[in-house]
């Protein structure tokens, strides 16, 4: 199993390219969209993206509007998102509807890494918290 | 050239308006007063006029009433004396004597001597200071008339005694026979009646009998011109009120007013004369009295004029050169404004293709780890190159991520911020670099300063960024720096305010930079060390602020940033 299952959607392609290939070299197993709503339909058929990297900017549906419909139908998937500059409202913004954090970029890869690693203990524990809540039940039940 | 032909133009516009408004304070106040003053002057000079006519008037009606009552009385005192007595009675000496005798002792000296003349026109009793006994005046023209008539009043003639007199006679019948007694009456006497009219220095009165011959004695010398008699003469019957007033030139040029009435139904003329500038000598006066008040009414009207209309340019000058200015930085805030959403569209249009290029970069990093490579001959010079590719890549990214924020908007709430409170903050954080440049600080901050309605986050921004460029400034020779705030009253464009000034004594800016410092990617650091957008990004930020930031500089004495921020308009809720 790779270190994380995570979800690259960026307008720019060779950007989303450049990136996924250095995910990659890194042992973590990439998929990626060009647009929000193509990151939604990705995130519909595919189950095991655990953290989503969202770029703000994006002709059509944005950053925000994306990762609204993603905590709405997809709430246990972390999102970290892309900034081309850092501002404290659309870092505000972002935290409150639910991102994990928010990173400026061109970003540092060894800080990305440190955020995808948290965001993935984040996500698993989560689940596993969910998982045990449900074997409780499930043991409860039987006894 | 161009500078100069334009401030050419403000002058002559400036000339031509104080010209037009002096023009329009003087017409506007010089006109209604000198037709005020000319109608009254004319309506006071018409009645005036009137009165002095109407004076006159009464004057010539009285005087000739009064001759008219004296010749009346002296004919009646004959007829008197013609009825009372016969021709017998009279003809005595005298008996005749006792009668001048009597009239005298009566009327005084008017009666200069009595006669009776019988009718072959011989005097056949005389009495008076002449010795006129027995002449003979069948020749005289007096006689003939008298002789036809009741009573008769001659004009004044030499006669016999060869001096002026005039005399009065009465006819009566003495059986069957006509016979006349005769009166001289004294010249001088009456005489007075007409002398006695003496108005002004000209003014004087004299009698004309029907052929123009002076009765009386004219008091000046001579009238040399006869015309304007000759034309009361000729049309005296028709005089209204038995009076006529008529203006007219003289032979000498003078404007003579003539007054005439008629005497002795018309046989003599009453004319009284004077000269018009003397009669109407008060309305001389009054005309000079006038024309001097309106003359120095309009000296000081265009004084005053001259004056007001010279301050009111003066003013309207002031103030364009002030809407100039403040044009002028309305310009360079929206040219700001401009080159900072160009900054901004530029910083998210770049910022991606280097992020691009950092990631790939960061691929090929990696790449180089694997085996084959880190045999490879230059694989220090690939490092080398990778590293510098991603240190120029952060570079850019600090650049864009400056330049957004010279547009962006940060924590842009608005909130009482105390200037203060804010500086000291900021001192305290910048001091520990400040003992490493070898810098003192100094602060001299005016207690309890109103607060300010401005972003925080922003105006930190500004003051970090001022001390940052003074400590900058004064790296390599150390010095102080001074930063003080004070309240301000009104300034033109921004009302009350907070001036804060942050003072360096270091090398100072060239006065050809100086004008430059606030304008984007300028810089004097050297390439890498500065963007060139720290000082116009505070300039955009005070500008947003309402307020003003000003840089003045001596070379080696140092720079001065001046910042005023405005305070808000109602003082009551930041007490």
């Amino acid at each position: 199993m790779s270190m994380a299952n995570v979800l690259l959607v960026d307008d720019e392609v060779p950007f989303v390219e450049a990136m996924s290939r250095r995910l990659k070299k890194r042992d973590i197993s990439i998929v990626t969209s060009f647009s929000g709503s193509e990151a939604l339909d990705v995130l519909e058929k595919d189950r095991n993206v655990e953290v989503a990297i969202l770029d703000v900017k994006m002709p059509g549906m944005d950053g925000i509007e994306t990762l609204g419909e993603i905590r709405k139908r997809f709430p246990l998937v972390e999102v970290i998102m892309l900034t081309g500059h850092a501002t404290v409202e659309t870092g505000i913004e972002g935290m409150k509807l639910g991102a994990f954090d928010y990173l400026m970029k061109p970003c540092d890869m060894d800080v990305l890494m440190e955020k995808l690693k948290e965001a993935v203990a984040k996500k698993r524990r989560h689940e596993e918290k969910i998982i045990e809540a449900r074997m409780k039940d499930i043991t409860t039940r039987r006894a | 050239m161009t500078k100069q032909h334009d401030k050419q133009k403000p002058n002559n516009y400036y000339r031509l308006l104080t010209r037009n408004m002096l023009l329009t304070i003087i017409i506007v106040s010089v006109m209604p007063m000198i037709l005020i003053s000319g109608l009254i002057l004319y309506q006071f000079e018409n009645s005036y006029q009137e009165k002095v006519h109407a004076h006159l008037k009464e004057l010539v009606l009285k005087h000739k009433q009064n001759i008219d009552t004296f010749l009346r009385e002296k004919l009646d005192n004959i007829r008197f004396l013609g009825i009372s007595f016969s021709f017998d009675e009279l003809k005595d000496e005298d008996f005749l004597r006792d009668r001048l005798a009597g009239l005298q002792q009566v009327y005084g000296r008017v009666f200069v001597d009595l006669g009776v003349v019988n009718s072959e026109g011989i005097q056949v009793a005389y009495a008076g200071p002449f010795k006129l006994g027995r002449a003979v005046y069948s020749d005289a023209s007096w006689f003939s008339t008298a002789l036809q008539r009741d009573y008769f009043k001659s004009d004044v003639f030499l006669g016999l005694r060869g001096l002026p007199h005039f005399i009065i006679a009465v006819r009566e019948n003495w059986k069957g026979e006509k016979w006349i007694l005769r009166a001289t009456i004294d010249f001088v006497a009456f005489n007075n009646l007409v002398e006695n009219i003496r108005i002004g220095q000209t003014g004087f009165a004299f009698i004309l009998n029907r052929k123009a011959e002076f009765q009386t004695k004219p008091l000046l010398e001579l009238v040399p011109d006869r015309e304007p008699y000759m034309g009361f003469l000729r049309d005296s019957r028709n005089f209204k009120d038995g009076v006529r007033i008529v203006e007219q030139d003289n032979s000498t040029g003078h404007k003579i007013i003539y007054v005439a009435a008629v005497l002795k139904h018309g046989d003599w003329l009453l004319v009284y004369q004077q000269k018009a500038s003397d009669a109407f000598s008060d309305l001389g006066t009054t005309i000079r009295i006038t024309l001097a008040l309106i003359l120095m009414g309009t000296i000081c009207i265009v004084t005053t004029a001259f004056v007001l209309s010279r301050k009111m340019v003066a003013r309207v000058a002031k103030a364009d050169r002030e809407n100039e200015l403040m044009n002028d930085q309305i310009v360079e805030t929206g040219k700001l404004a401009s080159l900072g959403e160009m900054a901004t569209g530029i910083a998210h249009e770049i910022n991606n293709p280097v992020a691009i290029m950092v990631e790939e970069a960061g691929w090929i990093e990696d790449l180089m780890e694997e085996e084959e490579f880190q045999k490879g001959e230059n694989l220090a010079e690939f490092e080398r190159a990778l590293k510098q590719i991603k240190t120029q890549g952060r570079r850019c990214k600090d650049i864009t991520h400056k330049l957004l924020s010279f547009a962006r908007k940060t924590d842009s709430r608005i909130q009482d911020v105390s200037v203060n409170a804010l500086l000291e903050e900021l001192i305290m954080l910048s001091e520990q670099r400040a003992k490493y440049s070898n810098v003192t600080i100094h602060a001299a901050l005016q207690e309890n300063l109103p607060t300010v309605r401005v972003s925080e986050s922003e105006l930190q921004q500004v003051f970090l960024n001022l001390i940052n460029n003074a400590l900058d400034a004064m790296e390599k020779i150390g010095g102080n720096l001074r930063i003080s705030t004070q309240m301000e009253e009104s300034h033109i464009i921004i009302g009350d305010h907070i001036l804060i000034e942050v003072a360096d004594d270091g090398p100072g800016i060239p006065t050809v930079n100086l004008a430059k410092i606030f304008d984007p990617f300028f810089t004097t650091k050297p390439v890498g060390k500065g963007t060139g957008l720290g000082l116009s990004i505070c300039y955009g930020i005070i500008k947003k602020m309402g307020g003003n930031i000003e840089a003045r500089s001596v070379i080696d004495g140092g720079t001065t940033f001046t910042v005023k921020l405005p305070l808000p308009k109602s003082e009551e809720g930041n007490a």
